[in-house]
């Protein structure tokens, strides 16, 4: 029990949503924000710490109403819980910056219906203690807040040749139209996904690989 | 195989009767079909024709031994299913596209269009033309800017564009022609229909001359390697939709002969649409598909916001093409119709 690469339960919350469960990669949640916004990095930054701040406070609300709630009228309370911190998020966005908040449109509104916030509250919240909820939302919104930046870093790379509006190339850059447009979401999408199925896949292979050596070994 | 010893019963599955051509056999004859077309490319273009071809070829050549290699399914180079479609593929690009772009979308082609639905015979779309709906979607300006054909230093010199460094924006001369349907599009000028139908227009490397396209088609045809229903009825849906239309008012859709021997019409209805693996295979659904292709080339060219519809028409019927062949099935020898269908 004492093995350094067992993390403890508490850390384990906030790490699964990085990597292991990550909202974007592998549980393929929150796409409509995830695709339609991230045509650059600041935009898909901006989408996704609205996330995490409306995912955190939603958790912690739910989690903390988890014994008021009549399990036959809880969907619609979770609703109207997001729907208080996204209505928060949109106000607070259109205070800092206008142009934002034009770019990002009616995305902001649509948190509201995110399954990944929703699915969360459900699976998660309403079912554990509050310090646990809230590492779990700061995990799971972190890790949404990375995909969404390695989307969004992906395509302003390639379609506009610049991070964060910050020119990366010489004059005369050729940018990939595509990757701007709607159907560049998709090939991005699908490109880090292949990426990170073909790690997994070879990291089980390699798993597997090992697991009869060891049984062997141990078995003597 | 040898044959069972007799008094014994020899039971195989299915195909019973076999046309003894193979994959490769087939290839080969497609690029000996396809040669007049890029010689007459060639001529008409000069060395920048030759370098699209050959960097389309290369790169769908490479993207095919890489995703072989990833796959482990070994080499499939020797079938020449992959030389095919980087030929097609270069041949439907405007010559003098940056070489980067045309080894962008040959890669994007046969690494999206192909590999990763499982290789030859998998795809659901034509790999070529997924490689170019690519590169017009990611390049617009350069995949519309037309270099004139017969200029005088074709074979003098390269257009600028040609080697633009990778990741750069190309330059062009100031000597940029249109294809004829962009100037009827946007200008409302038909040229003839015997200049579109020889060749002596601008257009895609491959596609402008109509004549040794058809001539390609026919000897495929002849030698029972392409299915004839396919072209003939993107032909004749085009010619009776555009007559008709014409018939309203030549502002509304330029004459059918325009229409079928302008653009990449006869590259795409007779070598593209073709396609063994993403058209249909009964002999109903081939007319349906045709029809489709045709009718939606004629609407994209006449209403759309591009001047040309082939590509995107064709891809759609690749789309249709698992349904129209349940659709359409053929009925079983020996059954009566149902009534009513």
């Amino acid at each position: 029990m004492s093995d350094e690469s067992v993390p403890t339960p508490g850390t384990d919350e906030f790490v699964k949503g990085l990597w292991r469960e990550n909202p974007v990669f592998v549980q393929v949640l929150g796409m409509c924000p995830a695709l339609a916004v991230s045509n650059t990095a600041r935009n898909a930054l901006a989408m996704g710490l609205a996330t995490l701040f409306v995912l955190v406070g939603s958790n912690l609300v739910v989690s903390s109403l988890r014994h008021f709630v009549p399990r036959q009228v809880r969907i619609a309370t979770y609703i109207l819980v997001i729907a208080t911190f996204v209505t928060v998020v949109d106000y607070a966005i259109q205070a800092i910056s206008l142009d934002l908040h034009k770019a990002l449109g009616a995305f902001i509104s649509l948190i509201v219906v995110n399954c990944l916030i929703l699915g969360r509250a459900e699976a998660f919240a309403s079912r554990n203690h509050v310090g646990t909820a809230l590492l779990d939302a700061l995990g799971m919104g972190t890790g949404f807040v990375l995909a969404l930046l390695s989307l969004g870093a992906v395509r302003e790379i390639l379609g506009s040749g610049s991070l964060f509006g910050v020119p990366l190339f010489h004059e005369g850059f050729q940018g990939w139209v595509v990757m701007i447009l709607p159907a560049g979401g998709f090939f991005t999408l699908a490109g880090w996904l292949l990426l990170f199925n073909w790690l997994r896949e070879r990291r089980a292979t390699r798993l597997a690989a090992l697991e009869p050596v060891g049984a062997t070994g141990g078995g003597r | 195989m040898s044959h069972a010893p007799t008094g014994t019963l020899e039971i195989r599955t299915s195909p019973h009767v076999l046309s003894g051509y193979s994959v490769d056999t087939i290839m080969f004859n497609v690029v000996l079909a396809l040669l007049p077309a890029s010689a007459f490319a060639v001529w008409a273009f000069g060395w920048t024709a030759l370098l699209t071809l050959a960097t389309a070829v290369a790169a769908c050549l490479a993207t095919e031994r890489v995703a072989g290699r990833l796959s482990g399914g070994g080499s499939t180079l020797a079938d020449g299913s992959a030389a095919i479609a980087g030929l097609l593929y270069g041949l439907t690009l405007p010559p003098g596209l940056p070489l980067w772009m045309v080894a962008v979308g040959g890669v994007f082609g046969l690494g999206v269009g192909k590999a990763l639905f499982g290789g030859l015979g998998m795809n659901p779309f034509n790999p070529a033309l997924v490689g170019r709906a690519f590169v017009q979607a990611a390049f617009p300006v350069p995949m519309t800017t037309w270099v004139p054909a017969f200029a005088p230093e074709r074979f003098a010199a390269l257009p600028p564009s040609t080697l633009t460094p990778p990741f750069t924006a190309p330059v062009y001369d100031a000597v940029t022609g249109a294809t004829p349907l962009a100037l009827w599009k946007f200008e409302r000028v038909t040229v003839s229909a015997s200049d579109a139908a020889m060749g002596f227009i601008a257009g895609s490397t491959g596609e402008t001359c109509a004549v040794l396209i058809l001539l390609g088609g026919a000897y495929l045809v002849a030698r029972n390697m392409m299915s004839w229903r396919i072209p003939v009825a993107i032909f004749a849906s085009v010619a009776l939709l555009s007559g008709a239309l014409h018939a309203l008012g030549p502002d509304v859709c330029p004459p059918p002969l325009f229409m079928l021997f302008s653009g990449g019409l006869a590259l795409g209805a007779v070598f593209m649409a073709t396609d063994m693996v993403s058209s249909p295979m009964t002999g109903r659904a081939c007319v349906a598909y045709g029809v489709v292709i045709g009718v939606l080339t004629v609407v994209i060219r006449v209403w759309g916001g591009l001047p040309e519809g082939v590509m995107y028409a064709i891809l759609f019927g690749n789309a249709l093409t698992p349904h129209l062949d349940r659709w359409l099935q053929p009925r079983v020898y020996g059954t009566r119709a149902e009534a009513g269908s």
